[in-house]
């Protein structure tokens, strides 16, 4: 099976380590992992602003870097979200619009083998116990993207609930937005905050050390928040966790 | 639309001053937690739920597609059962045909059911501009009248109001409108309602029109439906001799085998019961029972020229069951009257620029009041894509397009103010489409980290006010890919 990893523009430029964290992770569970140079940015941040049309040649682009392979796996629900439930409905709109199929003909191949990671590891691998060692206190906070547009239920806390160590705490109002929602975080940046203060209140209540996401752009904006109030926590990606061994503790 | 939101300022601009004042949000807290945790329980009950939720979706969205016949059965319906039946294409015309038929009783006062078809059109400022005093029978609905406020959610339109407050009014308003608060008014939750029900009864009893909205109408009957819980508006409906009802043409069902469906869905996703308490239904009018008169207006407003939009008109399957409301966090945080319509919450965001337009500055900022977390949707009893539609008039705003306005198709500009975010989108799109240019800005990111500031000058403040900045890396990803092919050599 040829994999390729997806690992988003916001993760490629700002968490690195959350991309070595999934080559990682995926080697160890025996799965060859290929990087397309060719990869950018799936086009979310434009689509759901409202330039659509400035979207779609990243969709190709996004289609083309990843036709070859047989499962494109991504650490970001929200990027996931954008390929499978979004991409159909870009090449929907330009039919709508008199364009004809060709951009949802072209668009076809890539929806379906797109898989965040917790599903790729789940769903494709069959792997909940993926022999990682965390020997820490984690909340998990399911995101938006991640929890109704893709439907990981509880893939992710599966996942967590049996790494070595871990002790998962109950995130109280977890499934309530952090906040974030993209280009919503300066648009709407009052609102935006007082939604991140409450969800890092509600973290810091169960006396976790760190807070756990699928999705590092909704920890980009919890992390900065706990860092403005200076909450004694740290934001962590799920495939950090993961990735972590006794051998190989996260760096 | 109301002439009492005209002139609001920007959504974000809004929800500012409530996000500091922390006695409302705190009100808006515990009331939409309270209500979200019993609507989940309600709904959870029933095991057919998804599909009750599909059939709702269906009736509607077939009513819409048949839009103009049923409309045209109903009015037969209506017609043939005693009714009369006035179209409206717009807000003006509809308060002048219900100012008509006003004066043409002789009357100069009406009782009103809580309805947000006559809100929406500014139906009581209309009449008091005639002369005409209209009194609301709602609870909720009277305390805003009272107090000279506006509504801040659907179903709650008094939500923002605690106890005290609602005593307060009540001490000082009641006697200016007719019968005064009783001495020594508690803001205990029995006596509020005491002085209320004292209060209204002269004015049930006195009145000669009544004036209401409707949940539902069967066109295969001409039957009009009012839920409610407080008895008020089986009041209006049946004690005065004339009766007027404003009810949007989207609110047609094709038969009464229709309603079995929502008469489920909407009390539990609304007050989270499994049945309201009042359902009152009618249909034109009955010799010695109830009015004798009954006129109906239909009201468009904006209505067709949302149905002309495959995305949008979506919309027009709204139940006003307020679900959306309660759920969503944002309105939790900004509360109703940040929305500047009478449709508050997701669903405000998405129906109001459809009714007005996207013209004004409120309008245009409405599409963007949303994190886009999706909880709207899930709730939605008629399943209703809030954020999809969302989305769609982003794109409406920054990127203009052919609209449908009063019945013309329109091409709109895109709107001003959003030509810097434009010229970046693109920027950005570009770089995306080159990954060496990708690279290059990634490196320079990099290599230049240790003068990034803690805090951003200009429009970068609306992130780091509030945030810190995420610390840039010595490199991305594809550079450390490239060096050693990603795998465990690469360390």
């Amino acid at each position: 099976m040829r994999v390729a990893l997806f690992l988003t523009c916001v993760n490629d430029t700002l968490y690195p380590d959350t991309g070595r964290a999934v080559v990682r992770l995926l080697t160890r569970l025996g799965v060859e992992v290929d990087f397309p140079p060719g990869q950018t940015c799936c086009g979310q941040a434009h689509y759901n602003t409202g330039y659509r049309h400035e979207a779609e040649p990243l969709a190709l682009r996004y289609a083309d870097v990843f036709r070859e392979y047989d499962a494109i796996v991504t650490p970001s629900g929200s990027c996931g979200a954008m390929v499978r439930e979004l991409y159909p409905r870009l090449g929907a709109r330009a039919r709508a619009e008199g364009r004809g199929d060709t951009l949802a003909t072209r668009l076809a191949p890539v929806i379906p083998k797109t898989y965040e990671l917790t599903e790729f590891l789940v769903d494709v691998l069959g792997a909940t116990d993926v022999g990682a060692y965390y020997p820490h206190r984690v909340t998990y906070h399911p995101t938006c993207h991640g929890l109704r547009s893709l439907g990981l239920g509880d893939r992710p806390r599966r996942l967590l609930e049996a790494v070595r160590g871990l002790e998962l705490v109950e995130l109280p109002g977890a499934d309530e937005c952090c906040g974030f929602g993209g280009t919503f975080a300066v648009k709407n940046p009052d609102v935006s905050a007082a939604m991140g203060v409450d969800k890092v209140r509600n973290a810091e209540s169960t006396g976790a050390e760190v807070l756990c996401a699928a999705d590092n752009a909704c920890l980009m904006h919890l992390g900065g928040t706990m860092a403005r109030l200076r909450v004694g926590m740290r934001p962590v990606h799920i495939a950090e966790i993961l990735a972590s061994t006794e051998q190989e503790p996260p760096r | 639309m109301s002439g009492m939101f005209v002139g609001m300022p920007a959504f974000p601009k809004a929800a500012h001053e409530v996000v500091g004042n922390q006695t409302l949000r705190g009100n808006l807290r515990h009331a939409t937690h309270t209500i979200r945790a019993k609507r989940a329980k309600a709904v959870d009950e029933l095991s057919d739920w998804a599909e009750l939720r599909e059939a709702g979706r269906r009736i509607k969205d077939h009513t819409l597609r048949h839009l103009d016949r049923c409309l045209e059965q109903l009015e037969e319906s209506v017609t043939a059962a005693g009714g009369t039946v006035h179209w409206a294409a717009d807000a003006d015309e509809a308060n002048r045909i219900v100012v008509e038929l006003v004066r043409d009783t002789g009357e100069s006062e009406v009782v009103k059911v809580k309805s947000m078809a006559t809100q929406e059109i500014g139906l009581n400022e209309a009449l008091e501009a005639e002369g005409i005093r209209a009194y609301e029978t709602d609870l909720a609905e009277l305390i805003v009248q009272l107090g000279k406020d506006r509504p801040s959610h659907i179903l709650v339109p008094a939500i923002h109001r605690n106890r005290g407050e609602i005593r307060d009014i009540f001490r000082s308003e009641m006697g200016r409108w007719g019968r005064p608060a009783p001495q020594g008014l508690s803001d205990s939750p029995a006596e509020l309602a005491e002085a209320s029900r004292l209060h209204l009864r002269e004015k049930f009893l006195r009145a000669k029109v009544g004036i209401s909205g409707a949940n539902f109408m069967v066109a295969e009957s001409g039957t009009l439906v009012v839920v409610e819980s407080e008895g008020n508006g089986r009041m209006c409906l049946t004690l005065p001799e004339t009766l007027i009802s404003v009810v949007g043409i989207e609110k047609i069902v094709p038969t009464w085998r229709d309603l079995e469906v929502f008469l489920q869905t909407l009390p539990r996703s609304s007050t989270a019961e499994r049945m309201n308490p009042y359902t009152s239904t009618w249909t034109g009018i009955t010799d010695g029972d109830g009015p004798s008169v009954f006129h109906l207006v239909l009201l468009d407003n904006g209505r067709t020229d949302a149905l002309a939009d495959q995305v949008g008109r979506q919309a027009l399957r709204c139940i006003r069951c307020s679900a959306c409301l309660n759920v969503c966090p944002v309105y939790e945080r900004a509360g109703g009257h940040a929305y500047g319509s009478v449709y508050p919450g997701p669903i405000g965001a998405i129906l109001t620029p459809q009714l007005r337009g996207t013209q004004s500055e409120i309008d245009a900022s409405l599409p963007y009041a949303s994190s886009l977390c999706g909880a709207c949707y899930e709730v939605c009893p008629v399943a209703i894509d809030i954020p999809e539609v969302l989305v769609h008039l982003r794109e409406r705003v920054v990127q203009g397009g052919p609209v449908t306005r009063a019945g013309n198709k329109v091409v709109l500009k895109p709107a001003k103010g959003h030509a810097a975010e434009r010229a970046a989108m693109r920027a950005a799109q570009w770089a995306f489409g080159h990954p060496g240019v990708l690279r290059t800005g990634q490196r320079l990111a990099s290599r230049s980290r240790r003068f990034h500031p803690r805090t951003l000058p200009g429009p970068g403040r609306a992130w780091s006010a509030s945030r810190d900045l995420p610390t840039v890396p010595a490199e991305p990803f594809r550079d450390w890919w490239q060096r050693g092919h990603g795998g465990e050599e690469a360390k």
